[in-house]
């Protein structure tokens, strides 16, 4: 375990934990020193002769079918070089996952949310490019529009796709819905389990869609030359996703198109997908020159990635020794536009940090007039864990038990039924329990006046494909190129893993990430895989390195290969008759002894180990205005193994301060008539730093045994608990209860009112 | 958009009865995200940061003057000012962020004419005279006229903010600024409420003004919470009438940033607690004065 208070780079030391030189110690990470100092090149910051500016138009209303599109006005205004329209792109499927990317980029005969792009111009400047895309006509003939879970499910409600009928019902309903699919999870007989239970709580909670934040907005620069082929230069999470989405979009061979990763400034699972690529692509095309396209900060609100707000009905019942009997759950997700999956993710987590022999859960996935969801740090799971965890919290209360030990006492374990499925691995949420109740912070008493609150988080973690390239250099240092672009931090865990492998110096590992025509196909930055899946790909190919390198040593020393040990970054004989040799001097001498020496590996990683983070938070309340202070804040969170702990630090931090957000204080305001009020920083409100303490963290460390290192993935888990948290320690400070996010002033003043009366 | 910047207040007043579309700015810290955010751009921006008596600030015998287009980070860090004026220099000192400071000022703050701006409340409350030039020479207008309504002022279009004049504050006076807003910082408040009180020697209300932001079209003075702490001893039921009276004199809307109900609560909690913090900072000067 560590804790933030040793953040100095002591990488240079080699003196990492568990046995380990490199592993677990806290280099300067090797991007660093261009990000403070301005250096780093992100996609918008790059120009080139002849550029183009893309300007996107689109949609002012939340439901509208599209009668026509004039764009002649728009192509005789100066600097005009492009204009494209839907009519442009590719026919779209009538239905499925390529029909929803390609209308999302550009809209077809109708369009589904405020903000949907309509049509879009390239110009020479940017002003003329906005001045022409709006002297675009579009005759626009308004729909009813539906903007909630509750008016989408309505019997009565404007339906959003005629073809969409409602998956997982049987028989399949005869009437198009917007209630895209239904999933079911049960086990035992959850009418037993209420009858077995001593006490049965039954709840509702609603939380609001929020949007991911990040920093950098959408941006792209495209060059498509005469022969079809298009260079694009993006920020996201997947430069691989990007070239293949962008592909299906324009109905592309993908071979056609390079993609070169850009710095990217933050993503958290909103750059998982794409949404100006290939209408740069086809400007670009058109026009014969590149084209950039930047998003703005109202755009990105407008059109980009919410993740689902959600209402959600517990009824949990429990026996007065706090054993949890049986849950049964009603999940009902926002989907946005499109279908997705938001409520079976929603179902997979409810109840996944609770041993239940009875359950019953059952979701809905519910289409509306809002843009499609994109993933945020552990899709669906935090307005899961608000809802079973606030009832978890006041069960509690209710038999008068700790709360972390009540956790404790309904704790999952190796082995022991998922709700979902299979069986548990091996897992570290009885640690992080254990890590908590032993905090500083837990042990120490709640200042007067303030109210205390736990809660858990789960989240799976995946594998998915991942490459690496491992090149060693004739002075001794090494390449280590992958597909997976750097959202946390991961680059420095790379060059660590690898450092950790070939026994250099972390410093002496340059590790890039490749383009699409330099590095094998790597999977998309998400589901907190890159340190885990490439990770192991990297691993991999320096252990390939390494039987090169003891070859090397063979062939110099005359020797059998068998003899020949990797030790700290040398080849050492058995026998002890030869002087070691290190990795430099080895590839020094690499021309005479077979010619450079470099490894690829390419794999399906599997057994990424679930995560889980267990958090406390103390707030204070101001009972006159609703306004929560939250005083202090610890997280513990299971990294399997902490590769550079200073990132996972960042990462568990990074997560609780979004969670705070979603709980606080974001949502999106929308005026009647379906246009979002506060597309902007100024009125959707992240937190920013001095609204928070310090977040105190503890890492806890239950190795997968599926990662060479024991790597579980800790990217997203740390944003499921702090919605309960705080719903929680509001609770205990007020004695009120609420149970529809956000915990802004307004509500909890209301709900402290209405409590009095 | 073409840009100047004039030296003196003559050649800027100039420049502005010469184009019926350019427009005067300090900091711009409103300026430009309203340009930013789709207002038609001007023909020209005249910059005020190089006219000197816009810039300055000085004390002359018992009357500050303080420039229109100072940095307020300039006036949060004069301690003489900061210990006359405790409220409108914390006031100041909330306006967006360190970034924010360096650059915005008290006439773009009045000017903007937002029914949140911050530092508003607080000038009505000290009494604060805008000294605005214009083709008849200056005049000298309280504050509180200068403001019609959102985004309106009584302004004609060639006339500028030259400076503030607030009085030293007589003794036992002292002021607090208090908002409310969601975060701690980079918000816009949703309530406002500036307090100035003068205790007599026995610790009883000889004068109170109060004074709200965005709780109407325009910042409010409230007589009523003014009458019900004049000559009480701060006592509850003074602050409790206080408190209904501010938010009995709330006109507010329902919109993003907080609804009517919430708005007229925290009215009254702020002015209650304002008051309570302006006599605190009284009391803690006498018994400084009286230990000294
Ligand atoms: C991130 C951010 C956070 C903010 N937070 C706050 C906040 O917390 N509280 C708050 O109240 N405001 C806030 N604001 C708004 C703004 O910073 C303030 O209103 C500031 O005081 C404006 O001052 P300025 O000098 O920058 O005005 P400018 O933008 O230069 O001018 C504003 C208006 O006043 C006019 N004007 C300026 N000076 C004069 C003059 N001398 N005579 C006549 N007209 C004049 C201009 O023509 C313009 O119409 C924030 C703004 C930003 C960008």
């Amino acid at each position: 375990m560590s804790t933030t208070e040793a953040p100095a780079d002591t990488g240079t030391n080699g003196n990492g934990a568990s046995g380990y030189r490199w592993v677990g110690t806290r280099p300067v990470r090797h991007d660093g020193l261009d990000k403070v100092a301005g250096k780093a090149r992100y996609a918008a910051d790059l120009n080139l002769p002849g550029m183009l500016y893309g300007h996107i138009l689109r949609s002012p209303h939340p439901h509208a079918r599209i009668v026509s599109i004039d764009t002649s006005a728009a192509e005789a205004m100066p600097g005009v070089k492009a204009v494209v329209t839907g009519a442009d792109f590719p026919e779209a499927p009538p239905k499925g996952a390529t029909r929803n990317l390609m209308c999302t980029v550009i809209a077809r005969d109708t369009v589904l949310y405020s903000g949907h792009a309509v049509a879009a111009v390239a110009a020479s400047t940017r002003r003329e490019a906005k001045a022409a895309a709006e002297a675009i006509e579009v005759t626009y003939e308004l729909l009813p529009h539906v903007l909630n879970i509750s008016d989408a499910m309505a019997d009565d409600a404007p339906v959003l796709h005629d073809n969409l009928f409602t998956r997982g019902v049987e028989p399949r309903p005869t009437e198009p819905s917007n209630i895209a699919a239904r999933t079911v999870y049960e086990r035992g007989d959850v009418e037993q389990g209420f009858a077995e239970a001593d006490i049965v709580i039954e709840r509702e909670f609603s939380t609001q869609a929020v949007h991911q934040g990040y920093i950098e907005p959408h941006a792209c620069v495209v060059d498509c030359d005469q022969e079809g082929k298009a260079v694009i230069w993006a920020s996201s999470q997947g430069h691989f996703m990007v070239r293949s989405s962008t592909a299906t979009v324009l109905g592309w061979d993908t071979s056609r198109i390079k993609v070169i990763p850009a710095e990217i400034g933050g993503g958290f699972g909103g750059k998982t997908t794409i949404y100006i690529e290939p209408v740069a692509a086809l400007l670009s095309t058109k026009a014969g020159r590149p084209v950039k396209i930047v998003m703005s900060r109202e755009d990105v609100f407008r059109a980009t990635g919410p993740a689902p707000g959600a209402i959600i009905k517990m009824k949990v019942g429990a026996r007065n020794d706090g054993t949890i009997t049986t849950a049964k759950a009603w999940l009902a997700y926002e989907n946005g536009a499109f279908q997705g999956i938001a409520a079976m993710l929603g179902c997979m987590c409810v109840v996944s940090a609770y041993t239940l022999d009875h359950l019953y859960v059952e979701g809905f996935d519910v289409v509306l007039n809002r843009p499609v969801n994109v993933a945020y740090r552990a899709p669906s799971a935090p307005a899961a864990a608000f809802a079973m965890d606030s009832v978890v919290d006041e069960i509690a209360e209710r038999v008068g038990m700790d709360p972390i030990d009540l956790r404790l006492h309904n704790c999952p374990s190796q082995g022991d039924p998922t709700p979902y499925g299979p069986k548990w691995p091996m897992i570290g949420l009885r640690e992080c329990l254990e890590a908590i109740r032993d905090s500083d912070h837990y042990q120490s008493d709640l200042p007067a006046g303030q109210g205390r609150g736990v809660a858990t988080g789960f989240w799976f973690n995946i594998g998915e494909a991942s490459s690496a390239t491992v090149n060693l250099n004739e002075n001794g240092t090494a390449t280590v190129i992958t597909g997976s672009p750097d959202i946390g931090g991961s680059r420095a865990s790379m060059a660590l893993m690898a450092a950790e492998e070939l026994g250099i110096d972390p410093h002496s590992i340059q590790p890039v990430v490749g383009d699409t025509e330099v590095v094998g196909f790597t999977d998309v930055t998400e589901g907190s895989r890159a340190t885990f899946a490439t990770g192991m790909a990297v691993v991999e190919a320096c252990r390939d390195l390494k039987e090169q390198l003891r070859k090397r040593a063979a062939k110099t020393w005359d020797c059998d290969v068998e003899e020949v040990e990797w030790v700290d970054g040398s080849a050492v004989h058995g026998p002890g008759e030869q002087e070691p040799l290190t990795l430099a001097a080895i590839t020094g001498n690499a021309k005479r002894t077979g010619g450079p020496l470099g490894a690829t590996a390419s794999l399906n990683a599997r057994g990424a180990g679930p995560a889980f983070s267990v958090q406390v938070a103390d707030v204070s309340v101001d009972q006159e205005t609703g306004r929560v202070t939250v005083e202090r804040y610890t997280t513990a969170q299971d990294a399997g193994t902490a590769i550079h702990p200073s990132y996972v630090e960042g990462q568990m931090q990074g997560g609780v301060v979004q969670g705070i957000g979603w709980a606080l204080n974001e949502e999106y305001i929308y005026s009647d008539d379906g246009n979002l009020e506060n597309p902007g920083f100024l009125d959707y409100r992240i937190p920013v730093a001095s609204d928070l303490p310090m977040i105190e963290t503890c890492i806890v460390e239950v190795p997968n045994p599926s990662h060479p290192y024991g790597v579980r993935g800790v990217g997203e888990v740390g944003i499921v608990p702090p919605l309960p948290v705080m719903a929680n320690a509001i609770a205990d400070a007020t004695g009120v209860r609420i149970g529809d996010l956000p915990l802004s002033p307004p509500r909890v003043l209301a709900a402290l009112t209405a409590a009095e009366s | 958009m073409k840009y100047a910047a004039p030296t003196t207040i003559d050649e800027a007043r100039a420049l502005l009865a010469a184009d019926g579309d350019a427009i005067v700015f300090a900091g711009a810290t409103d300026v430009v995200p309203q340009m930013r955010g789709g207002r038609p751009e001007p023909s020209m921006v005249v910059d005020l940061k190089k006219i000197d008596r816009l810039m300055s600030v000085s004390l002359d015998g018992d009357t500050w003057s303080v420039g229109a287009a100072v940095p307020t980070s300039v006036l949060t860090a004069d301690a003489v000012f900061t210990a006359d004026f405790p409220g409108l220099s914390e006031a100041a000192g909330l306006i967006g962020s360190d970034q924010i400071q360096n650059r915005c000022s008290l006439g773009g703050n009045l000017c903007n004419a937002s029914p949140a701006a911050d530092s508003v409340p607080a000038l009505v409350v000290n009494d604060a005279i805008a000294v605005i030039a214009g083709g008849g020479g200056e005049r000298r207008v309280p504050v509180a006229e200068v403001v019609t309504g959102p985004g309106q002022t009584s302004l004609a279009h060639d006339e500028i903010v030259v400076c503030f004049e607030l009085a030293r504050p007589a003794a036992g006076t002292s002021d607090a600024y208090l908002r409310l807003i969601p975060r701690t910082e980079m918000d816009i408040a949703v309530v406002g409420a500036g307090v100035r009180l003068t205790l007599d020697g026995d610790g009883a209300v000889s004068a109170a003004t109060v004074a709200l932001g965005a709780v109407a079209p325009t910042v409010v003075r409230v007589p009523a919470a003014e009458a019900a702490l004049a000559g009480s001893s701060l006592d509850d039921a003074a602050l409790a009438a206080a408190a209904a009276a501010a938010s009995d004199a709330c006109n507010p809307i329902d919109d993003k940033r907080g609804t009517i109900d919430y708005r007229r609560q925290v009215a009254g909690v702020l002015t209650r607690r304002a008051a309570g913090i302006a006599a605190d900072r009284i009391r803690t000067r006498n018994g400084q004065q009286g230990d000294s």
